[in-house]
């Protein structure tokens, strides 16, 4: 049965969690800045904001090694810059710049950074997760092949994150990779990002089984239900989970509890949310419950966000002058790729 | 030896190449496959290397890129044709544009074969022809055997390409015998070759329907006729190569293959013949294929299918033009 985990009391190391209201700040502005830069028509095509969701994040890959590989969807904004993939780089895939981190071919979807493991975001729900599993299975082959149903797995194994939303849990694809992932004992660990929204549609219009831990529950997985908007809850079960999965128990779940602030993406009239939730989930906004956390601490007072702020802001604007520099792809150059005779990067 | 055997040896020597080859898919491994395409490979190379799944055909797919995004060369097996329509969002919106959505960082050497086509007194799912879905697909190359030799040499050189490859197996010709020379020269694999010369009409063909066109042909030739088959081989990228050269000569082209015939191979051709050829011809391109229904109970298989009655039909139109 699934439980959700508390935040450890008195965890909080003041280091660690002023890296974390940097991290989740950063995401936040970039994001806020992507947003206008939409609506000015700089990105074109689409943007998924992460706004609201940064803890998940945040907490989750602060249990990453740079050996361990990333499967993310396409509001994957966050993941890349947690990956280390430069925000400019970033920046200048959503430009469609050749300098972004897929020559501009991505966007803001589809963001790929191999050397990192960072195995792209994805425009199709629930298409990453058998991709992750595959990914593991890597893993397993390289240490020594996958666990034969039921035997231990192998110790000291890179693990994969896979990232997707609640929506995703109602795909076939979520079904065959989770138990595929069990079955072999494979080194993933499943972040769903539980949103509460399928795009326009509620969790509970969407699921028969809003729980959705139970369902991982139910192949096997350990599943645990975590506050999305606790980013010391976040990291503290992320961390039991990667270090469960590197130490060859197999795949783990963690349903993050999460909601983002905006709407489904810059098209979207969010139509289908009332106000008064929007206004509650607000209320629990991650940077602030950290802020507020680390001021109590002491660790925090007005300047030490003001110089926090002023960082992220230098950041962003270097961004912007990178992706505005750039320049597209050529129109003859969109025939290169297909195939292997498309030639090398 | 058997195309069956033939693929099978083609497999063994692909794995025994390559530790990075694996095969995958359901029934594979202790089964050796339902049609035995795999049979001892999982004894001879491992439970590591020859993985029996789930019946989860997308997971199948999802699983092989996220193998080759490390090195691997996954084989997945599709155990019928119909069956690799679930793994249809795996293929199309994943194993074809990982390479041009990563602007070439991604390579995904993963070969998908699919036992294809009827003529075995199957149902639909088991015998259809779903080839033009990938062709239509950039990303994807597309391939089909029609003899055990080019099984052979045609499996090894897919798995070795560093781009996917549907594979696409005549199941109807999986136990027809021919010799198999494991060392002679072989053609690259994006080649149509001519599989018998002819000076009167020119007949295009591939997988299964190759060994009918040249029964064709046979019957033909004691008609006083001189038929060309042309064994296309490659449907993704084609060469029309042979197929021109040969229609400059003859004026007149057929083209054969039990899919149905609307948005089909034989489109494409028609259309890609007509365009470069249009003062070679003497008579329009003509086609005989499957009908444009879903493929219809076994009994009926014998009229669905493309024969020689048919094809010669055909032939005696495009002539009597």
């Amino acid at each position: 049965m699934t439980v959700i985990l508390p935040a450890p009391r008195g965890s909080l190391g003041t280091g660690t969690g002023l890296l974390w209201l940097r991290d989740m700040l950063r995401i936040r502005r970039f994001e806020e800045t992507c947003a206008q830069l939409y609506s000015e028509t700089k990105i074109r095509g689409f943007l998924h904001l992460y706004i609201g969701e940064e803890a998940v994040a945040v907490g989750t890959m602060e249990a990453l090694t740079p050996d361990d590989s990333v499967v993310a969807t396409y509001r994957e904004h966050g993941q890349a810059l947690l990956r280390g993939i430069p925000m400019k780089v970033i920046l200048a895939e959503f430009y469609g710049r050749a300098e972004g981190c897929c020559r501009g071919r991505g966007g803001s979807m589809h963001l790929f950074d191999r050397t990192r493991r960072f195995f792209g975001g994805n425009g199709i729900v629930a298409a990453g997760l058998p991709v992750a599993v595959g990914l593991a299975l890597a893993e397993r082959m390289q240490s020594g092949g996958p666990g034969r149903f039921g035997d231990p797995g192998h110790v000291g194994d890179n693990v994969v994150a896979c990232y997707f939303g609640d929506g995703a849990v109602a795909e076939g694809e979520f079904h065959e990779s989770v138990n595929l992932a069990a079955l072999w004992r494979l080194p993933v660990v499943f972040f769903c990002e539980n949103n509460q929204y399928a795009m326009g549609t509620a969790l509970a219009r969407s699921h028969s089984q809003t729980n959705l831990a139970i369902k991982a529950a139910s192949y096997e997985v350990p599943a645990w239900q975590v506050d999305g908007m606790d980013v010391e809850a976040v990291a503290s079960a992320a961390a039991r989970a990667v270090e469960a999965v590197r130490n060859g128990a197999g795949p783990h779940f963690l349903e993050l509890l999460t909601y983002r602030f905006r709407a489904h993406s810059m098209y979207d009239p969010d139509r289908y949310r009332d106000k008064g939730e929007i206004e509650r989930w607000r209320a629990r906004d991650p940077i602030s419950i950290l802020a507020d956390r680390l001021r109590e601490a002491g660790a925090l007072d007005d300047a030490g966000m003001r110089g926090i702020e002023d960082d992220v802001a230098a950041e962003i604007a270097a961004a912007v002058a990178f992706a505005e520099a750039g320049q597209p792809e050529s129109v003859a150059d969109l025939t290169r790729f297909v195939t292997s005779e498309g030639g090398q990067p | 030896m058997t195309m069956v055997q033939a693929l099978n040896a083609g497999l063994r020597a692909a794995m025994g190449a390559d530790p990075a080859v694996m095969i995958l898919g359901e029934d594979v491994g202790r089964l050796g496959g339902v049609f035995r395409v795999t049979d001892g490979l999982q004894a001879e190379f491992g439970e590591d290397r020859v993985l029996d799944t789930p019946l989860s055909e997308s997971g199948i797919v999802g699983t092989a890129i996220g193998l080759a995004m490390r090195g691997y060369r996954p084989v997945c097996e599709i155990q019928f044709d119909g069956f690799v329509f679930p793994a249809f969002n795996q293929l199309v919106s994943q194993l074809a544009k990982l390479r041009y959505r990563s602007a070439g960082a991604l390579s995904l050497p993963v070969t998908v074969r699919i036992p294809f086509g009827g003529g075995i007194g199957a149902v639909e799912h088991h015998s259809e022809s779903p080839e033009a879905y990938f062709a239509h697909t950039a990303g994807l190359r597309v391939v089909a055997c029609s003899n055990p030799q080019d099984a052979y040499v045609m499996v090894q050189q897919s798995i070795a390409g560093d781009d996917p490859v549907i594979f696409l197996e005549p199941k109807r010709r999986y136990w027809e015998k021919a010799p198999v020379d494991r060392a002679a020269a072989a053609d690259p694999l994006h080649a149509a070759r001519v599989a018998r010369a002819g000076t009167d009409v020119t007949v295009v063909a591939y997988g299964p329907m190759v060994r009918t066109c040249l029964d064709a042909a046979a019957v033909a030739e004691g008609e006083g006729m001189s038929l060309a088959v042309i064994d296309l081989r490659t449907l993704s990228p084609l060469d029309l190569q042979p197929v021109l050269d040969s229609v400059r000569s003859t004026g007149r082209l057929v083209v054969v293959h039990e899919a149905p015939s609307n948005c089909s191979l034989s489109a494409e051709i028609a259309a890609q013949v007509t365009e470069e050829a249009f003062f070679s011809l003497a008579a329009p391109v003509l086609r005989v294929t499957g009908y444009d229904i879903p493929y219809p109970p076994s009994r009926f298989e014998a009229a669905y299918l493309p024969d020689l009655d048919r094809i010669l039909d055909a032939v005696d139109r495009s002539r009597a033009y």
